[in-house]
């Protein structure tokens, strides 16, 4: 049967060298090389679910008067957009299950890819030849927390609502060009027109995951191109062989185990741990707020950011040149992922090393870009910290005013400490190593001596 | 009753009996996937594992097609949860036990082919061979593709009035306006108690604008310090879109805590931006870097709130216009 299966696919596409290449495929094995393959396995489930929530989902800011089987909202005025999706949590047999397992697919997406760059940054994975599909993860990175943002503001819920409130206030804030931003995507002032409606469902749907799935196989693909890349723990890795499992048959059950594990997780998580349940926040009206608005953990930084900005817009005379949103829903992120996407030749104009690197280092190797890695990560992570000061005044009494506070100057102190903690550490570490080596050769020289000296 | 007995016996043989190797399995030169031991033990827990996992499957069928099952929403994901991780155990076993785990190695490809790199080149240049002025070419192909881009991203300036600002200075409030509250109902200046907080919309009006939607306070009139005469009997409105993010300020800070929050405040719950009702919406804390936009008030011949006038200022975000413009009708 396999030998008819073959033949008849090879005898209309010749691929049958390419086929037996691709099933010898050498992977090297780390536990952390199985990240960006949890990444791109919660992006084929978000692919699966998404889809069959837009079978149901109306993208449409019309109101209309909700009566339907959840009691507590009977009678209240909402969206087509979020009836719907009480619609699906409610009515539509299994709806709840896809609807809450793709919002946790997408929480365990973002976790996964983020991990995945860390990995790939501290390990120095990025260098020539991969300079590029380093690049292409970096932008992936940021459309997916774009496609998180449109996915979660369309169901028009009470929190998306102040989300999308915020972005406004993000587009608006951006110097000379704010209001034209915000003109052209709300067509006209927020809360939008049926357009606006149109364009986030559009965008959340179609757009965004074309040019995600796009860039995704051009990752792909240039991993291929270049091959893996490999620590140097078995003997045979050099920068010239690498050395691994073929994909046939040692890595596909593996990457198979890993696909079936991640989705049983996420319907299991679906189906079993509540997630953004909408009901209870309520529709969005323009006038609506609520107390501990929060949301999903990928934008917390961003949020974390808004709030520790002191009160000041820039202005000359009565021009507004800089609204505040803009340093913390503007700036940050663009500092963060600028750092992210400049970094590989940052380091190569400042080590001046332009060869060629099949090898990873561990983290300790390279003890300036894990000092610097550590000093941005605790940056933005005390960052994402403040942005739930609020939420910590409420469980532990600790006072908002003071932890803002602490966070406006800790942010610019801890980091310098971690990263100067951080670099004397990995410098210890390949110390220690060298005192090790050197007193192993010691004991096995010591060891031949004496062999060579006692008597047969 | 023979066909079940053959099917009976075929099922016997297909669980308990073991194919026969293949003859070019014996000749172990030719093998291209060296032979391990075979594991007849982890043979068997691959079975039980991919039966279960059928197992798992028909449940979450069957708890599909059961209406007024309880909890279904959670047996729907046990049952196709379990599925997937039996699944995946099944395949962990087989990459563990039931496949060859081999080292291969093999080189890492070339950096490229410098040989056809040189091609290329050749092929580019010696195809422009017959032009003259290449460099008036480039220039003119340049400018060509160039326009027609920027013509193709013309009509994207159809999505939304670019550069027209109008809708961010309009309120729906002017002169003799009422306020009614969420049902509503017209407010009075009785319906407005001290230490609590409203929200109030123009009448007759779409409510889903930013310009809308209104807090209501009421201070001791002693306590207002600034623009007296748009708070009769002390009752002050503002606009309830935060000047930092655009949240509606949901929050009023009273009773305060002396040495800590000596006044009343107005608080967006997105941010914390606050604000003083009794100090023509002044920030007093956070984020926001303009005041909060108040509305003049009268309360008219029946008791009842009225606007007296529109705002002091453009509502919700600052953007670049926002100090210079004044707000419409």
């Amino acid at each position: 049967m396999i030998r008819r299966a073959v033949r008849s696919i090879d005898r209309r596409s010749g691929s049958a060298p390419f086929i037996r290449k691709a099933l010898r495929y050498v992977f090297p094995d780390h536990w952390s090389f199985l990240l960006g393959e949890v990444a791109l396995y919660c992006f084929i489930l978000l692919v699966a679910t998404g889809v069959y929530l837009t079978l149901f989902f109306d993208p449409s800011s019309t109101q209309t008067v909700y009566h339907g089987p959840y009691k507590p909202l009977d009678g209240a005025t909402v969206s087509h957009a979020y009836a719907s999706v009480l619609h699906i949590s409610f009515s539509v047999k299994a709806g709840l299950l896809m609807r809450q397992t793709h919002h946790w697919a997408a929480n365990v997406f973002v976790a996964a890819i983020v991990l995945h760059v860390l990995r790939v940054f501290f390990s120095g994975a990025f260098r020539k030849p991969r300079e590029l599909t380093y690049l292409i993860g970096i932008a992936m990175l940021g459309l997916v927390l774009l496609e998180g943002f449109l996915g979660y503001a369309m169901v028009d819920d009470l929190l998306s609502g102040l989300g999308v409130a915020i972005g406004y206030s993000v587009a608006l804030s951006v110097p000379f060009l704010g209001a034209s931003f915000a003109n052209l995507i709300w067509d006209g002032g927020f809360p939008g027109t049926s357009a606006f409606w149109s364009r986030l469902y559009i965008g959340h749907v179609l757009i965004l995951p074309m040019l995600i799935g796009g860039l995704l196989a051009t990752h792909l693909a240039l991993v291929a191109a270049r091959h893996h890349t490999q620590f140097k723990d078995s003997p045979g890795a050099s920068e010239k062989r690498v050395v691994g499992v073929p994909s046939f048959p040692g890595q596909a059950p593996r990457s198979l185990a890993l696909m079936f594990a991640v989705f049983g997780t996420l319907f299991s998580l679906g189906g079993l741990v509540q997630i953004n349940p909408v009901w209870l926040w309520g529709p969005y009206h323009v006038g609506d707020g609520t107390n501990g608005a929060q949301p999903d953990w990928y934008l917390g930084w961003l949020i974390g950011a808004l709030r520790l900005v002191p009160s000041f817009d820039v202005t000359i005379g009565s021009y507004t040149l800089v609204p505040n949103p803009f340093w913390g829903g503007v700036l940050f992120p663009l500092t963060v992922f600028g750092f992210l996407a400049l970094w590989p030749w940052a380091e190569r104009i400042v080590t001046g090393d332009r060869g060629y690197h099949n090898l990873l280092q561990r983290p300790r190797e390279n003890p300036w870009r894990t000092a610097i890695g550590a000093a941005v990560v605790t940056w933005v992570f005390l960052i994402f910290m403040a942005g739930s000061a609020d939420r910590v005044d409420v469980w532990l009494g600790i006072s908002y005013t003071a932890q803002i506070w602490f966070y406006r100057v800790a942010i610019w102190i801890v980091p310098v400490l971690v990263g100067l903690v951080t670099k004397r550490v990995c410098e210890e570490l390949v110390a220690g190593e060298r005192v090790q080596r050197v007193q192993r050769d010691a004991a096995l020289a010591a060891k031949r001596a004496r062999s060579l000296g006692s008597p047969e | 009753m023979s066909r079940v007995r053959d099917a009976l016996v075929a099922a016997v043989v297909l669980v308990l009996g073991s194919s026969p190797d293949r003859p070019g399995d014996e000749d172990l030169d030719h093998r291209v996937v060296p032979r391990g031991p075979q594991e007849r033990g982890a043979e068997s827990l691959l079975l039980v594992l991919l039966g279960g996992a059928a197992l798992a499957a028909v449940a979450f069928i069957v708890v599909y097609a059961l209406d007024g099952i309880g909890h279904q929403t959670q047996w729907l994901g046990l049952s196709l949860g379990l599925a997937f991780g039996l699944l995946a155990a099944a395949c962990f076993v087989t990459a563990r036990r039931l496949v060859v785990t081999e080292e291969l190695s093999e080189p890492y490809p070339e950096h490229g082919s410098p040989h056809e790199r040189g091609l290329i080149e050749e092929i580019v240049h010696e195809s422009g061979s017959r032009f003259t002025r290449r460099r008036l070419v480039k220039l003119a192909g340049t400018g060509a593709v160039g326009t027609l881009g920027l013509a193709a991203l013309t009509p994207a300036l159809s999505l939304g009035p670019a550069f027209d600002n109008d809708g961010l200075l309009r309120t729906p409030w002017k002169r003799g306006r009422r306020l009614v509250d969420e049902t509503g109902r017209p407010l009075a200046a009785a319906d407005i108690a001290e230490e609590s907080f409203y929200t109030a919309y123009p009448r007759g009006v779409d409510r889903e604008q930013l310009g809308a939607p209104l807090v209501l306070v009421r201070l001791p009139l002693e306590q207002i310090r600034e623009r007296r005469d748009w708070a009769p009997q002390g009752i002050v409105a503002y606009s309830k879109i935060c000047t930092h993010a655009g949240c509606a300020i949901a929050l009023f800070r009273k009773p305060t805590f002396a040495a800590l929050e000596p006044r009343p405040a107005l608080v967006c719950p997105c941010h914390y931006s606050t604000f003083d009702p009794a100090a023509a919406g002044k920030v007093l804390y956070g984020p926001a870097g303009r005041a909060l936009p108040q509305l003049p008030l009268e309360v008219d011949s029946s008791g009842h709130l009225r606007a007296a006038g529109n705002f002091s200022g453009p509502v919700g975000p600052s953007w670049w216009g926002v100090r210079m413009r004044k707000v419409k009708s």
